[in-house]
């Protein structure tokens, strides 16, 4: 005899949401098929990778980075990412003596067009009360201890204006072109939580 | 403003805990909560700015319990029943049409 599946519990937030859309849908003020454009945009066009693109770069062309660090906003346009939540950008660079790191105290204010959308942990109370008081307790939680000399800058990031970290290239990728650069940045590394 | 969302500095949340291979959404309902707010605001007319307001004004015990994609459903049920689009009654009608099996 098959077996039959219970159908899985619905929770009251899943019922709620579905209500809502469903009234919005009736009513004739909302398309769904614009809803599932936007989540298909967040979870396959959108994300991290578009960050990397920037940072390797960056890191391939000094002309580039020198423009990415003056103007962010539009060096990061220069290959086409831009728009919502990334409207206003500051890339913050990684170097021997300045480690950078970013969090939002007050929501969760993210680069969108370079990193996607955040992580939980990003909009977790726990990393953002920690982030500003204790950053380097924080960066240990990530596995990253970075020497006593090295000053750790932690920026606030805001509704209006977002900042990007730009690692430190890694050592021994001198050979290396850009479409290999780019496989190396990870995302923890463009939020500056993680070294590479 | 002060409130709840002032997490900065804040003691006693204990570990970040990051996933590890996270996925963008953990549910589906996120998903359509995620794409309401482009579509939403639209036609209903609120900013950023406001959306943000009403989540900052959770009770501050509710703010700590429930999720980032929570915190959303709450904001667009006020900046739908402040306007009258949605009232509350409707929705949870609507609501308890569904737990009963229905659409």
């Amino acid at each position: 005899m098959a077996k039959t599946k219970p159908a899985p519990v619905e929770s009251e937030t899943a019922i709620r949401v579905r209500a809502l859309e469903a009234i919005l849908i009736e009513k004739g003020l909302i398309d769904p098929k614009a809803i599932d454009a936007l989540v298909d945009t967040y979870e396959t066009k959108v994300g991290p990778r578009n960050g990397a693109k920037v940072v390797a770069r960056a890191w391939f062309d000094p002309a580039y980075k020198q423009r990415l660090l003056a103007d962010a906003t539009s060096a990061i346009k220069e290959l086409g990412f831009s728009g919502m939540q990334g409207e206003d950008m500051v890339v913050v660079e990684n170097t021997d003596s300045v480690h950078n790191v970013i969090v939002c105290t007050l929501c969760s204010c993210y680069p969108w067009p370079t990193l996607g959308l955040p992580p939980v942990w990003y909009k977790s109370a726990p990393y953002r009360a920690r982030t500003v008081s204790d950053p380097r307790g924080v960066l240990k939680e990530f596995g990253t201890i970075l020497p006593e000399d090295v000053e750790v800058r932690v920026w606030d990031t805001t509704a209006e204006l977002r900042y990007l970290v730009l690692p430190k290239r890694p050592a021994g990728s001198e050979a290396l072109g850009e479409e290999a650069l780019a496989a190396l940045v990870t995302r923890d590394s463009m939020i500056g939580v993680t070294v590479l | 403003m002060n409130g709840i969302h002032d997490l900065g500095g804040m003691h006693g949340f204990g570990p970040i805990n990051p996933e590890p291979d996270e996925p963008v959404f953990h549910a589906e309902w996120e998903k359509r909560v995620f794409g309401l707010f482009a579509t939403t605001s639209a036609f209903a007319g609120f900013s950023v700015d406001e959306f943000r307001h009403a989540i900052e004004n959770l009770p501050p015990a509710e703010y700590l319990e429930t999720s980032y994609y929570e915190h959303w459903l709450h904001s667009f049920e006020e900046m739908l029943a402040i306007r009258g689009i949605v009232t509350k009654a409707e929705l949870d009608a609507r609501v308890d049409q569904i737990r009963q099996g229905g659409q």
